[in-house]
């Protein structure tokens, strides 16, 4: 089978138990004096794109993870990383 | 003879004041040892100075943690050599993991850059043995991911395990947990601190009418490594 790329999204957000200012000034600051009120809450986030090359989905999917365990792209002590391939018509 | 290293990293900024500190106060053989370096011996400790290592991408002392030095200073470390990690030192041992937990911005999202006091929270490490338990002394301080964090076992474990070095004294710069500004290994022989003492070492540098009890982390150390 011959390999493709894909395009793969990792975001590294704290954990809930971490307070992020950040994102308080942009709810309180930002969004709610400006009147939307049906926003409930803000948290930021760290975001990387990567293409990937691999046979399916799931290669680029699990080799990204190994890589992201390995290298500790997130401290897992205080952050949550979450990966998702980017849908598109190229995947 | 007695030899110290300092390991650097491209961004690090107080290589020379520790280099000034051991050479100028202690008459101590002290090298700078790039990052690249992956064998190293013969020495007697090592300090990783502050600064801001591969521009504290992604999270600050992360690169730095994979860089081939950290593999020597894990290996001198894990045999008892005293290692020694402040501010982006500190960073870059607890993302080696030598040490546990993790640093991230602080409270404020700021950098801040000011004196404050400590509290000596254990004795028994090659850093902390000139002081007294409990002794209050004066510091600088100057980071943005500063803040010490801990999940709750972490916590209650490095409380039982006695390995909590220094915390801040009436002040909370970061929001540290626990206000924990320093903190160690379980063998005690690594400690990192987010504090300069190495900033106290002259009147010159000093708040006015301070006594420079900060100097006592290279008292305590250079008496150790003499032992």
């Amino acid at each position: 089978m011959s390999h493709r790329e894909f395009n793969v999204i990792v975001t590294i957000q704290n954990k809930s138990f971490i307070n992020d200012p950040e994102g308080e000034t942009i709810y309180h600051d930002l969004i709610l004096k400006n009147q939307y009120k049906n926003i409930k809450s803000v948290r930021t986030a760290k975001v990387l794109k990567l293409v990937v090359n691999a046979k399916n989905p799931l290669e680029a999917r699990s080799s990204v993870k190994k890589m992201c365990e390995d290298l500790r792209i997130f401290n897992p002590i205080v952050s949550d990383c979450q990966i998702n391939l980017l849908c598109d018509n190229n995947n | 003879m007695l030899k110290i290293g300092i390991p650097i990293f491209p961004g690090s900024n107080c290589d020379r004041d520790i280099y000034h500190v051991l050479t100028k106060f202690y008459k101590i053989k002290t090298d700078f040892i790039w990052h690249k370096k992956d064998k190293i011996k013969n020495y007697n400790a090592i300090v990783i100075p502050g600064g801001f290592s591969f521009g504290d991408r992604l999270r600050a002392g992360l690169i730095a943690a994979h860089s081939p030095i950290i593999k020597e200073v894990k290996r001198l470390g894990n045999d008892g050599v005293p290692v020694l990690g402040i501010c982006n030192g500190f960073q870059i041992l607890v993302e080696s993991q030598l040490l546990p937990g993790s640093l991230i911005k602080n409270n404020s999202l700021n950098f801040i850059c000011k004196w404050t006091d400590l509290k000596v929270r254990n004795t028994n490490t090659p850093f902390t043995s000139k002081f007294k338990m409990n002794e209050l002394f004066k510091i600088p301080i100057a980071n943005g991911e500063g803040r010490f964090i801990l999940n709750k076992a972490q916590l209650k474990e490095v409380k039982k395990k006695n390995q909590i070095v220094f915390s801040y004294h009436n002040d909370d710069p970061n929001g540290s947990i626990d206000s924990i500004a320093g903190i160690t290994n379980e063998e005690r022989n690594i400690v990192g601190m987010m504090p300069h003492p190495e900033r106290t070492c002259q009147s010159e540098l000093k708040l006015f009418g301070l006594t420079n009890s900060a100097m006592k982390i290279f008292d305590s150390l250079i008496a150790y490594i003499k032992k």
